[in-house]
């Protein structure tokens, strides 16, 4: 106590403090070499490209060098390749597939994980948790941790935390527990592409729809209850015109998501040309023949369409959103 | 009329226990406690949002203990409004007439006249974003009369308006009153809008209720025994 009053007796303006700058030029430093990091990853791979030999086709000869190279290029070579033409193709069909079957999922998913009041599950666990917590904090705390929301949301986060190769052996596994005739349909094929994107790329969708419906007020939706709607009504139409920019975001996520997925694609579906491949895989493919142009073209296609999506979701999508 | 019989609700920590009430068809009752007091949380057991534990609700003659909020006749007009942001002035308040399937120009014609009686005709036509406070709770309120409601519940209506809002607002809920003869549930923590618009007044404090007389602002005023 006497401490403290000696402080407050003590003239004010006497407790210098230290120039903010050099927290801010740290701070500024280590987050401008992290943005610079990922401007020279896509600033390489295109300096890479351009720095080519640039000779055209005969029927380009007479054209000036600059504009020879856009009819040159490694990019317009691999889209004139008919494999590559197919797996871009195949990737934009199987991703967009994937993203509408994950918006179908992750709408409703998310809608019970927000909405799932697990308020008198947790009171019976806490009451169980009390006495133990006398003995055990730990112990308690994963007696707390036991309710059915909170195991699903574990569940639901399992393809995000799990290595991707882990992902497509399961998947390759549990079709061995199929029928011979569906397992020959999948596996292999092409819905194999899509069903192992969708695995990854809808756990994403899931997070984004969930945080979407956690934002939006119950209140609304209550309301429209006491005005003579059901459950399915009230959903349907206040609750689903309010989500509609979180479902944009949650599907153009799962697109890109599906669309960089590689490594349970290459269990479960392989990588046989004009059959299976995907961009993902074409990357893949043309770096083990050893066509480094062809890989880093083909990459610079995926990084258009990651731009185009990225763009999309944060000009109409929802921007406040933790995933 | 609204009846509550022994009535006991359960929301997370808070137990509100054995409450009873009663309030007259026609009547404006207002149900005065401080913040945490269950006051929403009755309300909302009226409504039909929050599960019952024991105990009764009826509104008239019925029984709705266990109905669905739908069911119930009920309009509901929440602390902030509540509006459906993503439609009309218009569309919000004929949300409930469209669930109930009303022809177009029946809707327009009741739309219209609500509109007049709130003061609201020449909004029907924008979005909710931009709009004040008070007429937010003009449009809530018409939205919740739309369907000729027998009850009408209103939690904290005029919290959040400015002194010179609420005043209108305390004309345009008696000039309601006289037009719908609608039986009223006022919530509220504010001593003046008990004396402005009440003619009941229940209190609630330590999950218990009591009715209590009114006192006019010519009698000293007792927020200390709220």
């Amino acid at each position: 106590m006497s401490s403290l009053e000696s402080d407050a007796s003590a003239p004010a303006g006497e407790h210098r403090v230290a120039a903010d700058w050099p927290f801010y030029l740290i701070f500024a430093v280590i987050g401008g070499c992290y943005v610079v990091l990922i401007l020279a990853l896509l600033i390489g791979d295109i300096a890479y490209m351009v720095r080519g030999d640039v000779t055209g086709p005969a029927w380009a000869g007479d054209m000036p060098a600059w504009l020879r190279w856009f009819v040159d290029n490694p990019i317009f070579a691999a889209l004139s390749k008919p494999e590559i033409q197919y797996s871009i193709t195949l990737s934009l069909v199987s991703c967009t597939v994937t993203a509408i079957m994950s918006i179908w999922v992750a709408v409703p998913v998310g809608y019970l994980m927000a909405r799932w009041d697990d308020a008198m599950v947790a009171q019976q666990l806490d009451r169980i948790a009390q006495p133990v917590e006398h003995h055990s904090k730990r112990l308690a705390a994963i007696i707390r941790w036991c309710s059915p929301k909170a195991l699903i949301d574990a569940i639901l986060d399992i393809p995000i935390v799990l290595p991707p190769l882990v992902i497509g052996l399961s998947l390759l596994i549990l079709f061995q527990f199929f029928p011979r005739g569906v397992r020959e349909e999948v596996v292999y094929e092409v819905p194999a592409v899509v069903l192992a994107q969708f695995v990854v790329a809808c756990a994403f969708a899931v997070r984004v729809m969930r945080a979407t419906y956690e934002q939006i007020d119950a209140r609304r939706e209550q309301v429209a209850l006491t005005l003579g709607c059901s459950r399915a009504q009230a959903f349907f139409r206040v609750v689903m015109p309010e989500s509609m920019r979180g479902i944009l975001t949650a599907g153009t996520l799962a697109w890109a998501r599906a669309l960089g997925e590689f490594g349970p694609l290459l269990i479960f579906a392989g990588a046989t040309r004009n059959k299976t491949e995907v961009l993902s895989t074409t990357v893949f493919l043309e770096l083990s023949i050893g066509d480094l142009e062809a890989a880093v073209a083909v990459s610079l296609i995926m990084v258009l369409a990651a731009v185009v999506v990225l763009v999309i979701a944060r000009v109409w999508g929802s921007n406040n959103l933790t995933i | 009329m609204i009846r509550v019989e022994n009535l006991t609700i359960r929301a997370g920590e808070f137990r509100l226990r054995d409450v009873s009430f009663e309030a007259p068809t026609g009547s404006y009752a207002v149900l005065m406690g401080k913040t945490g007091s269950g006051k929403t949380t009755l309300l909302e057991g009226i409504c039909g949002l929050k599960r019952i534990e024991s105990g009764s609700v009826f509104l008239g003659d019925r029984d709705v203990t266990y109905a669905k909020p739908a069911e119930r006749g009920i309009g509901f007009v929440p602390q902030d409004g509540a509006l459906f942001r993503t439609m009309t002035v218009y569309d919000n308040i004929a949300f409930a007439l469209t669930v109930r399937g009303w022809s177009d120009g029946e809707i327009r014609e009741r739309v219209d006249e609500l509109a007049e009686l709130l003061g609201v005709t020449h909004l029907l036509d924008r979005h909710i974003t931009g709009l004040s406070g008070g007429e937010q709770q003009r449009i809530s309120l018409g939205r919740a009369l739309a369907a000729r409601p027998s009850i009408l519940c209103l939690d904290e209506p005029l919290s959040a308006l400015d002194d010179d809002t609420r005043e209108e607002m305390y004309t345009l809920l008696r000039s309601v009153r006289e037009h719908s003869h609608v039986t009223t549930l006022h919530i509220t923590h504010n001593i003046a809008e008990t004396q402005n618009l009440a003619d009941r007044l229940f209190i609630i404090a330590n999950g218990g209720l009591t009715e209590r007389p009114i006192k006019r602002p010519d009698s000293t005023p007792s927020i200390e025994t709220v």
